[in-house]
């Protein structure tokens, strides 16, 4: 009901194009999908604070190792939807989502969200919008973390912005090992366990656990 | 009578209309033909997969939006890779996706029904999108609310706080303000509480005389519908060679010709209780298992107040209180009040899952440390080390082997991928033998699914599974939350007689229901919970709010 | 936490504004304050802010009980930055590996002062601006699209029943036998697992959700506004606020002297 717009037809002869419009199933999904990651990740901080916070006032870049897990919005969303603007689209919404909650980082916890979820998207882009392996989601996983360690290291609102150099260098170290295994690996395995239970069933992911890991 | 300004009943035809999902093998629905006339009020009936709900859905409007794009493509790809039509499906002679509005759809979870979060705004929803003038929505906003019943809340009331039954016809609302001329209502009081279907069902009467709009409505129990709608159609799965609609006419002669037929479909045909095995007379009260005392019970966890109150924890307020409950081996208990209070809370307090607000849950030492269980027969080689008295300090794997609690979602208790890992899922942790497993996939008919995931199971088969894998632990006390709701008269037969078995072999039985012909069956000991005396709970009225967190 | 998606009866003065006004001036001051780490310029802003807490509903015991987690963040990243930053001037303190010099500690404190006057003006926006409100003014005055505006409103409708589902599906776990204890690893791949769980029912919620609103007419292209979101003479001054506020903590700064561009931080 969306935009089905002048493709009809066209789309069905040529299986290479797909249709990249957003349905409205799409929108809600991508958008419950960041809601959803943002109470798991509250609740895996409440434990995970007993054992980060002594950690962080040790050796803060530390921190980095952890910050995966709000990345995991922009690559799940990306290997569910599979249309453009996908990991953008969650992981604004997740920071939305974070905003409303009360963030620590006010309102620049969604000039954050965007900048990981563009991290995340460019690596898709990057391929295309036609590769959702393991590989890949890694990759955007690790583009994610990527973009938030340079975000709080050198733009002016970041937490880190103070650091020497070196701490920099090995908090965006961290943030974007943290990226790849967290938000990449985790979300690409979760992309699979749900395309075995059928609810990815209106989706082009509905294959994903048959699809080859490589290539 | 049956007219009023802006609704013009629909006529809905279908010729060899057809319906496969994307990624599926199978149609939904194939070789549909099928007429309603405007105003007609159809109830449509058939077995699980005959394709109501897709069929309803095609109506609204919401089908065909395939994953790869092109709906009714039968084009050059022409995999099982997108969705496909045959046949034609039109509501006044044109495509129910060309025509918004046209027809409205209520579903059967209630939560999901609601889109916004103020009771007006949910309302005017469906009429901005179809782009009504902003001065002409809020007049029919009103309307809308006092055809349903709800006129009486304030605008700005907020959704969340809605019962399950208010919310559908909050639902029922949204639709009436877009004056659509064909209501489809797939499952509406499946998940309702008594109270809440008849009210939705009166809801929708009302509305249906004075608008005169058409009705198509899917719902397993006959009984609900029968003398609100003029014609029954029997739907059968989809062939390639035989017609999509079995019987089709009058509510009372489809009844007494397919009586039969539907039910051994599961259908709830009035008049009608499955037959159950019946329970042999108990020979003397059971040994107590579990007692509470004092219980006061929340859902809630206690607070952890700020730093000026020295982060001391603060008790949240319970929705029951000063409770006393023993639980006896072979012996039922049931447990029924209203809507929010406190049923499911109560019973995963007793279960060992919720810690008390107040009071003790503790298990004799029968339960906790038996020497043979009940079981005793095949207690070899497993570990049934002493566990203290209360079941919410007991590690998970001390819990199950003790009492087993069967959740009303089935899917929130899978743990894995496999129904035959999911049952063996308990045994292997607690070092059990398969024999039991073997036989509980015999009796609960889930030998054909050993390789299947779990979540892809119908409703029937999910239900059945979850109380296996809880039984495939041994418990001494099984603890039920609603096992009956949304669940085909087949499979109430089966559970019931299942369970008044087990009653017989010495296992206690807690199950909270609404369902008073399951109660019967077990028989014991009934447990009435009343709203709490003061607070928001106090007298719920109509439309009064109910208190959060308390699920039904 | 359903509770942090409704206003609660809030009727003062600010919640009346439109949201994106109210947006626009708190982002104003965030950027401003985020441009030098010093005392003078938080604290001037952190003062303001303060004294706008009624105007927006808020008390200081109200703000104390939901904002003191962000108040230990502040904190905490404060010491981080005194701990990591380049060190200048005397020696203060040294904490093992991490000596905290008199320039370090300085911009640390200016560096938790700062934390907490970004920090705050959000909690303010947030608790004086009703999340459907923020929406149409999105949509309305924003430009952005309806679709996914109202989307992610419905699906953020949801969160209350999502934290309810992960303790529900957290309890259905245990009685099939999957503890929240054992060694971490365990605890980790059970929190895995409830997740999981979690995801699938939000998504089989998002899909049904779906189907609801298209089948009340989403998703095309024209649509109506109930609810028109409009600006009002309220708009103006709380944009002049938020443009005040920021100017005076830079004057303040500049006037003492403390100014201090994040890019050129040196101490």
């Amino acid at each position: 009901m969306t935009d089905i717009s002048a493709q009809h037809g066209s789309a069905s002869r040529s299986s290479a194009r797909r249709n990249y419009s957003w349905r409205v199933v799409d929108i809600v999904v991508a958008a419950l999908i960041a809601v959803a990651g943002g109470v798991i990740f509250w609740a895996w901080s409440q434990g995970a604070n007993l054992i980060s916070t002594p950690v962080n006032a040790v050796y803060p870049p530390l921190s980095g190792l952890y910050a995966g897990g709000w990345m995991i919005p922009a690559v799940l969303g990306m290997l569910i939807i599979r249309k453009p603007g996908a990991a953008l689209f969650c992981e604004t919404v997740a920071a939305t989502g974070e905003l409303i909650m009360g963030s620590q980082y006010g309102t620049t916890v969604l000039i954050s969200g965007i900048l990981q979820g563009l991290g995340a998207e460019l690596v898709f882009a990057a391929f295309l919008y036609k590769k959702f392996n393991l590989p890949v989601s890694v990759l955007a996983g690790a583009g994610a973390g990527l973009f938030c360690g340079l975000n709080d290291s050198f733009l002016p609102w970041g937490w880190n912005i103070a650091y020497e150099a070196g701490d920099k260098l090995a908090y965006i170290v961290f943030t974007t090992i943290s990226g790849a295994v967290i938000a990449g690996g985790l979300a690409w395995l979760a992309t699979r366990g749900l395309a075995k239970t059928g609810v990815l069933g209106s989706f082009a992911s509905r294959k994903a656990a048959t699809e080859p890991v490589f290539s | 009578m049956r007219s009023s300004p802006g609704v013009r009943p629909a006529a809905v035809t279908a010729r060899g209309w057809g319906w496969r999902h994307a990624g599926r093998t199978r149609p939904a629905v194939s070789g549909l033909d099928l007429d309603i006339r405007p105003g007609e009020r159809v109830l449509l009936l058939g077995p699980s997969g005959a394709g109501k709900s897709t069929l309803l859905h095609a109506l609204a409007g919401v089908l065909g939006d395939g994953a790869s794009g092109d709906p009714g493509g039968s084009g050059a790809s022409g995999e099982a890779e997108d969705a496909d039509e045959t046949g034609s499906l039109l509501i006044d002679g044109a495509a129910p996706r060309a025509q918004r509005g046209r027809a409205g759809l209520v579903q059967q979870d209630p939560e999901t029904q609601v889109v916004l979060s103020r009771l007006g705004d949910d309302v005017a929803f469906g009429a901005e999108n179809l782009a009504v003038p902003a001065a002409e929505i809020w007049p029919r906003v009103r309307e809308a609310l006092d055809d349903v019943g709800l006129g009486r809340l304030p605008l700005d009331h907020p959704t969340a706080a809605l019962s399950g039954g208010q919310k559908q016809r909050l639902a029922l609302a949204g639709i009436l303000a877009m004056r659509p001329g064909l209501l489809l209502l797939d499952e509406p009081t499946a998940n309702l509480d008594p109270a809440g279907v008849l009210e939705v069902r009166d809801a929708v009467g009302r509305c249906l005389d004075k608008t005169g709009a058409t009705l198509v409505v899917v719902e397993h129990r006959v009984g609900v519908w029968k003398d609100l709608v003029d014609r029954i159609v029997v739907l059968q799965p989809g062939s390639a060679t035989d017609s999509a609609v079995l019987i089709d006419g009058p509510p009372d002669r489809v009844l007494a010709e397919a009586r039969d037929m539907l039910i051994g479909a599961g259908v709830w045909v009035p008049g009608y209780v499955p037959a159950t095995r019946m329970r042999t007379p108990a020979r003397g009260a059971g040994q107590t298992l579990l007692t509470a005392d004092a219980l006061a019970v929340s859902r809630e966890r206690p607070r952890r107040a700020g730093l000026r109150d020295g982060f001391r924890t603060i008790a949240p307020r319970p929705v029951q209180s000063g409770l006393s409950v023993r639980v006896r081996a072979g012996e039922a208990l049931t447990i029924t009040g209203q809507n929010g209070t406190g049923k499911s809370t109560l019973a995963l307090t007793l279960a060992g899952l919720l810690r008390p607000v107040a009071g003790t849950v503790s298990a004799t030492a029968e339960l906790s440390s038996p020497a043979t269980g009940h079981s005793s027969g095949r207690s070899s080689g497993r570990v049934r080390d002493s566990a203290g008295p209360d079941p919410y300090r007991w590690k998970a794997q001390q819990l199950i082997a003790r009492i087993g609690t069967v959740f009303q979602e089935p899917e929130h208790q899978f743990v894995t991928g496999k129904v035959l890992d999911e049952l063996m899922f308990g045994p292997r942790h607690l070092g059990y033998g398969e024999d039991r497993v073997d036989e509980l996939l015999e009796r609960l008919r889930l030998t054909e699914l050993v390789d299947a995931n779990p979540y892809t199971l119908s409703g029937g088969e999910k239900r059945r599974l979850s109380v296996a894998t809880v039984l495939a632990a041994h418990p001494q006390v099984l603890v039920l939350d609603e096992p009956t709701f949304g669940q085909d008269a087949n499979t109430w037969a089966e559970l019931a007689s299942f369970l008044s078995e087990l009653l017989d072999a010495g296992t206690a039985v807690v199950s909270v229901t609404h369902d008073a012909e399951f109660s019967a069956v077990l028989g014991g000991a009934e447990l009435r919970l009343r709203p709490r005396e003061n607070g928001a709970a106090d007298a719920p009225g109509p439309d009064l709010q109910l208190p959060e967190g308390a699920s039904p | 936490m359903r509770d942090a998606l409704s206003l609660r009866g809030n009727h003062a003065l600010l919640t009346r504004a439109n949201p994106l006004a109210k947006f626009t001036a708190v982002t104003l001051i965030t950027l401003v304050l985020a441009l030098s780490i010093d005392w003078v310029s938080a604290s001037v802003a952190l003062a303001f802010e303060l004294l706008l807490l009624p105007l927006a509903g808020l008390t200081v015991a109200l703000l104390w009980q939901r904002g003191w987690p962000l108040i230990l963040a502040a904190a905490l990243g404060g010491w981080s930055t005194a701990i990591l930053a380049p060190d200048s001037g005397p020696v203060l303190l040294d904490a093992g590996i991490w000596p905290i010099s008199a320039g370090s500690l300085q911009l640390g404190i200016g560096f938790m002062l700062r934390g907490l006057a970004i920090a705050l003006p959000a909690v303010l926006l947030m608790s004086c601006t009703d999340p459907t409100d923020l929406a149409d003014a999105l949509a309305q005055n924003a430009k952005l699209p309806h679709r996914f505006v109202l989307g992610t409103l419905a699906a953020m409708r949801l969160v209350g029943i999502m934290a309810e589902q992960w303790q529900t599906i957290g309890m259905a776990r245990r009685a099939r036998g999957v503890g929240s204890s054992g060694n971490p690893y365990q605890r980790f791949r059970a929190t895995l697992g409830q997740s999981f769980g979690l995801l699938v029912q939000a998504i089989r919620s998002a899909s049904r959700l779906a189907v609801t609103m298209e089948a009340r007419g989403f998703g095309g292209a024209a649509r109506t506004w109930a609810r028109p979101s409009t600006f009002s003479g309220l708009d103006a001054w709380v944009l002049l606020g938020g443009l005040g506020i920021a100017a005076a903590a830079v004057a303040a700064a500049l006037g003492a002297g403390t100014w201090n561009l994040v890019f050129l931080t040196r101490q």
